[in-house]
């Protein structure tokens, strides 16, 4: 196999929780806690979890958009987290990002056609005529007509909106794309406009992607790998079509039972997990999901598990398969 | 099974603005039966949280507008007093609303909120009312129920909140529960712990539930029959098994196939071109033709009525007025 696109190495996010009468550091919110995953070019790998768990944090730190509390991110092979802000900045040029909001991420008073000639002006396209072609050209890709140029973003609805936003990311000709729960703020019918956009668009201009959602459903249709996040720690790690077949984790397979089918049919086995997600500022001891576990074991509460292999592709952080 | 415990005849709503006078919901009809799960689906901008504020009577005046009938045990609530309506509310129709974080008061306890329908419509003392409470709290599966009555909204967690919203809205054992997108704010683990909590109760006190909600699995997991809305009118209306297994109007088939299915992977969504039009901007014809696969010219100018089918299914669609019917059905996966 080739080097990957994306590699992540022990990625943490500590935010400090400030108290007293001095302000110091009385403890932190590891929002992230040590991830590690790599995306291949071209493909696309979905994060899930439930609220908290860090996805989006991890998104944003890819990007540098939260500044890593420690770890690696390699982009084709490059340590980023080692870039100056100037450098960095020059380097988002290969990686863009899809905002979950397409209302509030869009600035009310600029034209469609200021939104999208800023990217370009930043990464240095100075010819005029040319920028005024490729937002032509960006507004046909996703789906609009290039006379919607000179509306503001209150005129175009959720879906239409969306599209503006992929069209932003797109227009640097980035190689990798983090979207951050980019249908989830969408109606159903429109929903399915815009993933079958995303996915046409990936496969005319091979884009990668890192697919952040909690729709587990969403997540199943548009990636190639899945990753299943609890308390800031990925807990399993696989194939979309294996993790949803046979997941391992009983956390994945909890979350996995909990989802409502649409189907009269069909016949579940739920899972109910009792209880809450733990605060992360306090996270348990041992494997973080151990409080709520239907199988958790004396170990567990002690010890905190690594994501291992436990079958080939297949990786899962967890004490029953050691 | 008796009579309905409800029944909307005729239910139009609209709001006076500066445009003029808009519609939002145009005309529908249905009934819950008593002890039955009854599902409102569709999009935003559809109508089905207006058609539920209209039922509690909470339509803010004087800009909009009721009409039509709305029988409750023989009484029709959109003609009645606002005294009227408040001894109705909480006590015999209850409410259970999407944002458990908004819709709990922040400065009083968790006691004081679920005691005051109590003490408003049954006249109860304090202690008594008190008892109860911890008694309900219980009821929902709150742990350590006798302290969690002298705490803050704050103090606890979506789900919990969510939970003593349920035991607020019960606790004068309505004979109709209205949630409006019960679970839509909470994450899938804490929502599957609210949706069999919802079961149980229905099953236990027998108190009828109007569920609406955009979530196409919910539905079939909960409810009975099932009520499909666009924009302001009811498209379709049969029992859940029907409806999922052989939907017959064009939009419920798209909605359905637009759905990603977590089970199997689909190469490609279906899915439904054009928007959710604004109230109001479809003046005649069917409302869904401009989006419709199947539009043909009667559609845009004449409104379908709603056809009953044997099974009880009932749907507002011209393309089953003559037998040419099962187009809809066959050609919507292209």
């Amino acid at each position: 196999m080739t080097q990957p696109l994306v590699k992540v190495e022990n990625l943490k996010k500590h935010f400090p929780i400030k108290g007293g009468l001095l302000g110091k550091q009385v403890g932190a919110v590891k929002a992230v806690d040590g991830v590690s995953f790599f995306i291949n070019k071209g493909e696309t790998l979905g994060l899930v979890g439930e609220s908290g768990c860090g996805k989006s944090t991890t998104g944003r730190m890819l990007l540098r958009l939260l500044e890593p509390s420690d770890g690696k991110i390699y982009f084709e092979g490059q340590d980023i987290t080692e870039l100056s802000t100037g450098e960095m900045r020059k380097m988002r040029r290969e990686m863009q990002m899809v905002f979950q909001d397409p209302f509030a991420s869009l600035n009310p008073r600029h034209t469609v056609e200021k939104i999208l000639e800023e990217p370009l002006i930043v990464h240095g396209v100075k010819d005029k005529a040319e920028r005024k072609r490729r937002v032509k050209e960006l507004l046909e890709v996703v789906g609009l007509n290039s006379w919607h140029a000179k509306r503001y973003p209150h005129q175009f609805s959720g879906g239409q909106r969306q599209r503006i936003g992929i069209a932003r990311a797109l227009a640097v000709n980035p190689k990798l794309i983090i979207a951050d729960e980019p249908v989830s703020a969408l109606d159903v019918s429109i929903q399915s406009q815009v993933l079958n956009l995303l996915q046409d668009l990936q496969k005319e201009f091979d884009l990668t992607y890192l697919f952040i959602a909690h729709d587990l459903g969403v997540v199943r249709h548009i990636s190639d790998r899945v990753g299943v996040m609890y308390l800031g720690n990925i807990v399993e790690l696989a194939d979309s079509e294996e993790l949803y077949d046979e997941p391992m984790h009983p956390y994945t397979q909890a979350l996995l039972s909990a989802v409502p089918i649409p189907d009269v049919e069909h016949k579940k086995d739920r899972v109910i997990l009792q209880g809450d997600v733990p605060s992360p500022s306090n996270p348990p001891k041992g494997c973080p999901f151990h409080t709520r576990c239907p199988q958790a074991f004396d170990t567990c509460a002690t010890v905190k598990p690594v994501l291992q292999e436990a079958k080939p592709g297949h990786y899962v952080a967890c004490h029953l398969y050691e | 099974m008796g009579s309905p415990v409800i029944e909307v005849k005729q239910l139009h709503t609209s709001f006076m603005t500066d445009d003029g006078e808009i519609p939002v919901v145009s005309g529908i009809d249905f009934h819950v039966n008593p002890g039955e799960v009854l599902g409102i689906v569709g999009e935003s901008g559809c109508g089905k949280s207006v058609t539920s504020l209209s039922v509690m009577g909470l339509v803010p005046s004087p800009n909009g507008r009721v009409k039509g009938e709305i029988l409750f045990k023989g009484e029709n609530l959109a003609s009645a007093s606002e005294k009227r309506m408040r001894q109705i509310r909480g006590n015999e129709i209850a409410m259970i609303f999407q944002e458990p974080m908004t819709s709990l008061n922040p400065v009083f306890t968790i006691g004081e909120q679920l005691t005051e329908s109590l003490r408003i419509h049954r006249k109860w003392n304090k202690k008594q009312a008190m008892a109860r409470a911890v008694e309900m709290l219980k009821l929902v599966g709150l742990p350590r129920a006798e302290e969690l009555v002298k705490e803050y909204p704050h103090q606890l967690s979506g789900g919990m909140r969510q939970r003593v919203m349920i035991a607020m809205a019960m606790i004068c054992d309505p004979t109709l529960l209205i949630a409006d997108e019960p679970t839509t704010a909470l994450d899938v683990t804490i929502q599957a712990q609210i949706l069999e909590l919802m079961k149980k109760l229905n099953k236990e006190t027998d108190t009828a539930i109007m569920m609406i909600t955009h979530d196409l699995g919910v539905v079939a997991e909960m409810c009975e029959r099932i009520v499909v809305m666009y924009a302001g009118k009811i498209v379709e209306e049969g029992d859940v098994k029907t409806i999922f297994q052989n939907p017959k109007h064009p939009y419920t088939v798209g909605l359905i196939q637009s759905v990603p299915d977590m089970r199997e992977k689909k190469e490609r969504l279906y899915s439904i071109p054009g928007n959710v039009p604004k109230p109001g901007s479809i003046q005649q014809g069917c409302h869904f033709a401009p989006r419709c696969a199947h539009a043909m010219a009667q559609c845009l100018e004449e409104t379908p009525a709603l056809k009953s089918f044997d099974n009880g299914q009932q749907v507002r669609c011209w393309l089953y007025e003559d037998g040419k019917g099962a187009a809809a059905n066959d050609t919507a996966i292209g």
